[in-house]
């Protein structure tokens, strides 16, 4: 038993903070937020240089071969940076499904543009009736000879404005629930009857509605087998979930210790308030849920890197993204409760920290949804 | 980084199991699962089994006859006790005063007590809490005056736990009333059937006679029962508060508990036709627990880890007391949830050791309430959860 960092992984961890504490602070991030894109291109060059966008992928596909400890750690440090930048959604999400699906040419040519910061992808599978049940798709993808034609409401498209080419999942057969029949399918946004709705989410990363209108495109550009697609989905769904949950880990961490901080400075009643037992004891407790949520999520990473069966990485999955929302819901309430009034203000960062973990919260499955699926395992 | 046992220690693991499969008697294990309490004898008999295996010390050094273990075997066999059931050795010994003695007694002492104590020939008792002395411990009224060579003792203990079957008591006692409150205190054994000592049993909500007051008269007290130094007790306490943090979170027990609540839940009718495993916020709250517990153990194993590595349990392990505590007190809840009107009837006799009258519920139903009123002590006990969270403001927060 040995819960330490290797090297590499203590490498990973410097390389993140040392960037967020050079380049990314309050200001910067609001600039980049308000920005068109919405991110920084130049960051996202920086961090293929340093080797990041390369880290969940095979080392035949030209990447690190890291682990999901090796995500956790470095997503944990996003997280304590609150970084805007689509790592999850473009490379962890996307790059994970053409690393699952595609076949040997086609992922070397996708996942090198990926992993040299080239290639920008949005994966489009949620829908407004699936909730967060990922093989419930009611959007269509009939065969026209050799063509696909794609019809269907997306939401909730993470990089969707960004991106260079869509992952659109989609079904080719079967009921709308059926885990049979689903097929993922690169689309370029430019497609004739794609009609993309951009907006910025609550925590400032850009997201999009999409709309499929008898998008026609070529067989071909099925990702994979045809309507095989949903167990690679779930795969790739479980290793974001680690990593989001690592994510806010790092961010909790931030708003607890920004917390203790600005009760020791902060004076009311001739004193400073931390010294309030009232305010105290509910401090400790957002240290031990920053201890439980990060022991979970270490739980979670250590499985999935292992080699236990599918159901048991699965239950470990759910059990670290709904342990993690509860922790979500009582430090970032309770840090903008101790802060007070400067809590709810834009100019704070600790506000915008709270908006990034509750979108992780409600991202990939909320802490109901997994709680609930880790019971019907 | 990984979580896994070595192949010694997944080897010793086997060894703990079977040891336990055997040796652990079945009438033990069938009354435990039932809820019944094991008598004094009983106690004594599975701690000596324990001392002739050679295990009955995992946490004290192999000179005074520990087993020398690892952490991680101490937490393997802590593991195995909790999910077979088996009691943890009456702490108050092996775990409180044994290690005071060895840190801070003469070797007099250390002769005269230890061996006793690992072979469970002696019951030891707790005399620490007084009735206006509770969280705050150092503020203890009870006085023990040098008289020659002896300690003239007076005053009254409280939450005395099992002190009606013990031989000797260990007490904070006042030895000096002009200094800080806790300069005064020094740290006393004391024979229980000294003359003026008496005994008053406090009856718990649960019906149970588990504590007492401890009244002392006069009491003398041989003044070679001092430990260590005159006015230097709060120190040898506070270091035995903080000893033996880690294995404490109780998640073996736990997961042993919720494996017979599922059960007994896929044997409660829910009333519609189906039982109450298949009623869905029932199933839930069940499943929160389990990945409560899922959490536990890993910030356990991260505290052992790092305790492995030569750091010292910090204070970072009065999350284990709390959780442990919290999340042992809503596995109570849900039993009392799922046991409904059975477990209305309160008939505490019928889970003392030979009761030979009609049951009342169904299996150990009406046992629910008894332990969830009972187990609210165990976030006030052992420094109260309040306490635990004082400690990590100030050692962790720096608040």
């Amino acid at each position: 038993m040995d819960f330490s960092y290797s090297e590499v992984q203590q490498m990973l961890q410097d390389s993140v903070q040392k960037f967020v504490s050079k380049s990314y602070d309050f200001d910067t991030r609001m600039k980049i937020i308000a920005s068109e894109e919405g991110y920084s291109k130049e960051n996202w060059q920086l961090f293929a240089e340093l080797g990041w966008l390369a880290v969940p992928f095979s080392e035949e596909s030209g990447g690190l071969g890291g682990s999901v400890v090796d995500l956790m750690v470095m997503m944990e440090e996003f997280g304590k940076g609150n970084l805007v930048e689509p790592f999850l959604a473009s490379v962890v999400l996307c790059g994970g499904l053409v690393s699952e699906l595609a076949d040997e040419d086609r992922k070397a040519e996708k996942l090198g543009r990926v992993i040299s910061g080239d290639l920008m992808l949005a994966c489009a599978f949620a829908e407004a009736g699936s909730r967060f049940n990922l093989s419930k798709v009611a959007t269509s993808a009939a065969s026209n000879g050799n063509n696909i034609v794609i019809n269907g409401k997306k939401i909730a498209v993470l990089n969707g404005p960004n991106a260079d080419e869509l992952l659109v999942v989609a079904r080719e057969s079967g009921t709308e629930t059926d885990p049979d029949g689903i097929s993922v399918f690169c689309v370029p946004p430019a497609t004739e009857g794609v009609t993309v709705r951009p907006f910025t989410n609550v925590d400032g990363q850009k997201s999009s509605e999409i709309d499929f209108n008898s998008v026609v495109i070529p067989a071909t550009a099925r990702l994979g087998e045809k309507g095989n697609a949903l167990g690679a989905l779930e795969k790739v769904a479980d290793r974001v979930i680690v990593g989001l949950s690592a994510e806010a880990v790092g961010a909790l961490e931030v708003l607890l210790r920004k917390t203790v901080e600005y009760s020791k400075t902060r004076k009311q009643f001739g004193t400073s308030i931390g010294t309030f037992q009232a305010l105290q004891h509910r401090m400790a407790d957002m240290f031990i849920e920053c201890q439980l949520a990060r022991s979970i999520v270490v739980m979670a990473a250590m499985k999935l890197d292992s080699a236990e069966g599918q159901r048991e990485k699965t239950k470990a999955v759910s059990a670290a993204k709904s342990r993690v929302g509860k922790a979500i819901r009582s430090v970032g309430q309770e840090s903008v409760q101790i802060h007070g009034g400067i809590g709810v203000t834009n100019e704070l960062d600790v506000g915008h920290y709270f908006k990034r973990v509750t979108a992780l919260e409600i991202m990939f499955g909320n802490t109901d949804y997994h709680t609930e699926r880790f019971a019907s395992l | 980084m990984n979580a896994e046992f070595t192949k010694q220690e997944l080897a010793f693991q086997d060894e703990v199991r079977t040891f336990l499969q055997s040796e652990f008697p079945k009438d033990y294990r069938s009354k435990i699962d039932a809820n019944i309490r094991l008598s004094k004898e009983e106690i004594v008999d599975w701690q000596k089994i324990l001392y002739r295996k050679g295990w009955a010390a995992p946490s004290w050094p192999e000179e005074f006859g520990g087993t020398g273990w690892s952490q991680i075997q101490k937490h393997i066999f802590a593991n195995e006790m909790g999910s077979i059931g088996a009691p943890e050795p009456v702490p108050f010994g092996m775990k409180m005063v044994a290690p005071i003695i060895m840190a801070y007694g003469s070797d007099e002492q250390k002769a005269r007590f230890l061996p006793d104590i690992l072979e469970s020939n002696v019951w030891w008792c707790q005399g620490y809490s007084e009735p206006n002395a509770g969280s705050d411990l150092a503020s203890l009224k009870t006085s023990a005056v040098r008289d020659g060579e002896h300690y003239v003792v007076n005053g009254a203990k409280t939450w005395n736990t099992y002190g009606q079957y013990a031989d000797w008591i260990f007490c904070l006692v006042r030895t000096d009333n002009s200094v800080k409150k806790q300069e005064g205190i020094s740290f006393l054994l004391i024979d229980m059937h000294s003359p003026g000592i008496s005994l008053k049993p406090i009856v718990l909500i649960d019906g149970h006679p588990e504590v007492n007051e401890v009244f002392f008269d006069d009491v003398r007290v041989p003044a070679e029962n001092l430990i260590g130094e005159e006015n230097k007790g709060w120190s040898y306490a506070k270091v035995l508060l903080t000893h033996e943090r880690t294995n404490i979170s109780g998640v073996p027990r736990g997961r042993r508990r919720l494996r017979s609540l599922k059960r007994l839940a896929t044997e409660t009718d829910d009333g519609f036709g189906a039982n109450m495993m298949e009623n869905q916020i029932f199933k839930n709250k069940i499943a929160s627990l389990e990945i409560e517990l899922e959490a536990l153990e890993y910030a356990e194993l991260r505290t052992l880890a790092s305790v492995s590595a030569g750091k010292a349990p910090g204070p970072e392990s009065s999350i284990l007391k709390i959780v442990g505590t919290e999340i042992a007190q809503r596995i109570d809840e849900i039993f009392v949830e799922l046991a409904a009107l059975q477990c209305l009837p309160y008939v505490p006799e019928q889970f003392e050791d030979g009761y030979q009258g009609a049951s009342i519920g169904i299996e150990s139903s009406a046992s629910a309430t008894l332990t969830y009123f009972n187990n609210r002590k165990a976030s006030i006990y052992g420094g109260s959860n309040e306490i635990q969270r004082n400690i990590i403001c100030k050692a962790v927060l720096g608040l």
